[in-house]
């Protein structure tokens, strides 16, 4: 049971968070120059933006339960497990950050999540 | 104007980052937390006893250190990426781990999961084969 919560915890917060640093990251804008000033000048506007904090937090969140969840089981089990975040993020992506997720899209997460149903299937 | 190949190869090089350091960061994490033992976390005196043996661990700091550089990696990709795009792709992640833990863990893939894990990357074939941006940027 207590990992049931900590998987929940895991896939709703990471992916409430990673939502929320894309839709940071999308306000910063295209990334085009890598020279590390650049890049710590991307960084400290990217941490001007109440939606990276939501999103960090929720990261952290998400962060400790799943070192929470891997001192109980292996890693071959609890990672792909995660992956059940997929539709979830499809449809975060979709709704919340106005994505066209075309059909190819979603058989691609279709698939991922049979692929997460097996890996789930084959502890035993 | 970006030209297309440009935009591709910038979004494959991050994602190969993300695919190498994520994977190997769990593994380490998965490592550490094994050496330390199952989290009992009943008082808080017990919270602050585990959270004081994590971070004494090395193999958790070399861990947070692999997922630092995913996350960055991951952020950078994010600036011009779909988010639906990124995430499915990264998929690819889930064979690392599976091959990491086997080798590195010896833990024990039966044969259904190694399946599952294929099917995972095949899934992520999929999503890599449409375009990775399908909105406007501001």
């Amino acid at each position: 049971m207590r990992e049931v919560i900590f998987y929940l915890l895991i896939i709703g917060a990471g992916t409430g968070g990673e939502l929320c640093i894309s839709r940071a990251m999308k306000a910063v804008g295209e990334v085009t120059d890598f020279h590390p000033v650049a890049l710590v000048r991307v960084f400290a506007r990217a941490l001007r933006i109440s939606w990276m904090w939501v999103g960090v937090s929720l990261m952290a969140t998400a962060f400790f339960s799943l070192l929470a969840v891997l001192s109980m089981e292996n890693v071959s089990l609890v990672v792909p497990v995660t992956a059940l975040s997929y539709a979830g993020g499809a449809l975060g992506g979709k709704f919340f950050l106005g994505e066209r997720v075309t059909r190819r899209r979603w058989a691609g997460v279709l698939l991922v999540c049979v692929g997460v149903a097996l890996v789930i299937m084959g502890r035993r | 104007m970006k030209s297309s190949s440009s935009l591709h190869f910038k979004t494959y090089l991050l994602i190969l980052i993300m695919v190498i350091f994520g994977p190997l960061g769990n593994v380490l994490l998965g490592k550490g937390m094994k050496r330390i033992g199952a989290a009992s976390m009943g008082t808080p005196a017990e919270l602050i006893d585990l959270l004081a043996r994590v971070l004494r661990s090395g193999t958790i700091w070399l861990g947070i250190g692999s997922l630092i550089t995913f996350f960055v990696a991951y952020m950078l990709v994010l600036s011009w990426a779909d988010y639906s795009y990124v995430q499915p792709a990264s998929a690819v992640a889930y064979g690392m781990v599976a091959l990491l833990a086997h080798f590195m863990l010896r833990e024990v893939i039966t044969p259904v999961r190694w399946l599952g894990v294929l099917i995972i990357c095949l899934g992520v074939l999929v999503v890599g084969h449409t375009p990775p941006r399908t909105t406007e940027s501001s």
